[in-house]
């Protein structure tokens, strides 16, 4: 399992769009992606779960891939998050 | 009459009946079921057929508004393809022995429920993306195709509140203005009332009004008047023709090229100083943005805007522009324009002092967040940058060293950038004089015209007494110009001019047979200019 945690800087956070693109890119892989904000916890793969964390400004977040393409996986979504979020 | 106020979402005027708009939203029954299959079949087919209707209205929207505001409802088409919701139906479906439409509707009250509890502003208007997907449903499941809210003639539209697949689904020609009690000048629906030039008004504290009610909407002022006396309708009326038949003739020059009749293409751009003033360029049909002035974002600001906050702005700026160009200037303060956060001394001339370019190779960590910014932003649209104040070739040299440190930072970081054009403004004598050896460094220029006339001149342009002798068609400005252009052309460099001279018709023939390839002008003025460029030989 790979695992790393992420501080949001974007004023609105994952709001609908990001969390659209985000779940694109989370299906792409095998793997089992889970993101967690504080209690929270949500598959990455699907969109209301994301945009149901509430993830806003300021909040760290933790991403956990677990599967065939986990160090892929990680990475895409790291890359997307510094880029996006 | 009554007279009520809200905030501008888009201005023009509107005089006609009111019509509240209808929400589909009607209550759904309760209704058992012992075939739980054929229900959840029949919710199957809703879905899909919703799909087929949410990709109809992307198009739509990628037609009218463009793909970034249409984007809104690829996310609704994710947002059906959820498992969580469709397994949250078809659990009730079966569980509860339930008909689909009142699955949905449990469905959509939990999944809103709790966006609506979040803190954040943002999050709880997605609470109206979940029900706007699930009335969607209801209204497929229950034959009656939602929302048809078809008139006979023109109106104004009120609501409490419209989700954008409301907003677009309306027929255009049938909606004169836009009022709603709540939403946000940022919102989706203002956003798309501005791009489908509908005036609007938002947040406006508008009571229940009969349906057929004579009222003004006057979206540049944000007031409703609802049943003007005669006068008042007079007034407005007049004031709409004159407004009407001004951006008519305009409005006509929209999507035209701007070519002159002899085929001249002449780029005509607008200027900006920051996100907001988007959606005017957009409106006003120019073709990308030549002078971003992002000073604007350090003036609003009480202390050094962060790198995150700046490639927040230039990225949304060039997502907008959806691959049009944009022009970023780099930090212009100094002069005119002082900041108190940077700590300048005063000086006995500012405008010969310490300002733009000069600050910012003087204090280089101000400057490379903003590099980093911007070479940031450049990854998500065609973003130029432009840097201001340039007299040597030095200057220019030392710059494009720093962006190569900048871009070696990113790179290691693994951060994604893209590869903007590097320009200067040409808004003094030296860097007029010097103009074909810069040329050689740089990918473009733009002329500053006002700040090139009062280096020139020698004339502070501040100085209201100095008025009569500040003359921006002084035969030795034009020269200026002139020199440029040749000396950008010779190098295989465009040239265009970004200062107040640009959008001077009474020039614009002088301009295009100088060469200047480019004009960037106020969003306001970009159809007058286009205009003239097409009358020209």
């Amino acid at each position: 399992m790979v695992e790393f945690d992420y501080m949001i800087k974007d004023e609105h956070g994952i709001h609908a769009r990001p969390a659209g693109e985000l779940v694109k890119i989370a299906k792409e892989f095998q793997s089992e992606i889970e993101i967690c904000n504080g209690e929270k916890c949500a598959s990455a793969k699907k969109i209301l779960g994301i945009m149901g964390l509430g993830a806003t400004k300021g909040n760290n977040i933790t991403v956990k891939a677990d599967g065939v393409d986990e160090k892929q996986a990680a990475a895409a979504i790291e890359k997307f998050l510094q880029t996006n979020l | 009459m009554t007279k009520y106020s809200g905030k501008i979402a888009f201005g023009g005027i509107a005089i006609g009946e009111i019509v509240e708009f209808e929400k589909p939203d009607r209550p759904v029954r309760r209704i058992h079921t012992d075939d739980t299959d054929e229900e959840t079949v029949r919710f199957n087919n809703a879905v899909k057929c919703a799909e087929d209707e949410l990709t109809a209205l992307y198009d739509k929207a990628v037609a009218e508004v463009g793909e970034t505001n249409a984007a809104i409802f690829e996310v609704h088409k994710m947002m059906l393809a959820d498992d969580d919701y469709l397994d949250a139906v078809i659990n009730i479906i079966r569980q509860q022995e339930v008909n689909a439409e009142y699955a949905v509707a449990v469905t959509s009250d939990n999944f809103s429920v709790v966006f609506s509890s979040m803190e954040d502003e943002y999050m709880k208007e997605r609470a109206a993306d979940i029900k706007d997907i699930s009335n969607r449903l209801i209204g497929i499941l229950s034959g009656k195709s939602a929302r048809h809210n078809n008139f006979a003639k023109p109106v104004i539209i009120v609501a409490d509140d419209l989700t954008p697949s409301e907003t677009v689904q309306l027929d255009k020609d049938m909606v004169l203005a836009f009022v709603t009690r709540k939403g946000s000048t940022n919102s989706h629906t203002a956003i798309l009332a501005r791009t489908m030039n509908i005036p609007a008004i938002v947040s406006s504290d508008i009571g229940e009004v009969k349906d057929g009610t004579m009222c003004v909407v006057d979206g540049f002022n944000g007031e409703i008047i609802i049943e003007p006396d005669d006068a008042i309708t007079d007034e407005y009326r007049k004031k709409q023709a004159a407004e009407e038949e001004r951006m008519k003739e305009l409005m006509k020059l929209k999507s035209c090229d701007s070519v002159t009749k002899s085929g001249k293409k002449v780029n005509l751009y607008a200027n900006i100083g920051g996100v907001n003033d988007v959606a005017a360029v957009l409106q006003n049909g120019a073709e990308g943005i030549g002078l971003f002035r992002s000073e604007f974002l350090y003036l609003e600001s009480d202390d050094y805007p962060t790198e995150e906050s700046q490639f927040n702005a230039y990225k949304t700026v060039a997502e907008m522009m959806g691959g049009k160009p944009v022009i970023i200037r780099t930090l212009d303060i100094g002069a005119d324009k002082q900041i108190g956060y940077f700590d300048i001394e005063q000086e006995e001339n500012p405008a010969l002092g310490y300002r733009a370019i000069r600050i910012c190779l003087d204090r280089p960590e101000i400057f490379e967040t903003q590099l980093r910014a911007l070479y940031r932003a450049s990854a998500f649209g065609n973003v130029s940058i432009m840097i201001p104040m340039i007299t040597s070739l030095w200057e220019i040299k030392k710059v494009r060293e720093i962006a190569e440190n900048v871009k070696k930072q990113l790179e290691e970081k693994g951060v994604p950038y893209g590869n903007p054009e590097i320009g200067v403004m040409i808004e003094t004598p030296a860097a007029v004089m010097i103009a074909e050896e810069l040329a050689e460094e740089v990918d473009f220029f733009s002329i500053g015209t006002n700040d090139l006339t009062q280096y020139v001149l020698a004339i502070d342009r501040q100085n209201e007494s100095l008025e009569k002798y500040y003359d921006a068609h002084h035969p030795a400005v034009l020269k200026m110009i002139e020199m440029t252009v040749k000396a950008g052309h010779k190098a295989g460099i465009w040239v265009g001019i970004c200062g107040e001279l640009g959008a001077d018709t009474t020039l614009t023939e002088q301009f295009i047979n100088m060469g200047v390839d480019e004009l960037s002008v106020s969003p306001g003025v970009v159809l007058k200019v286009r205009k003239k460029i097409m009358e020209t030989e």
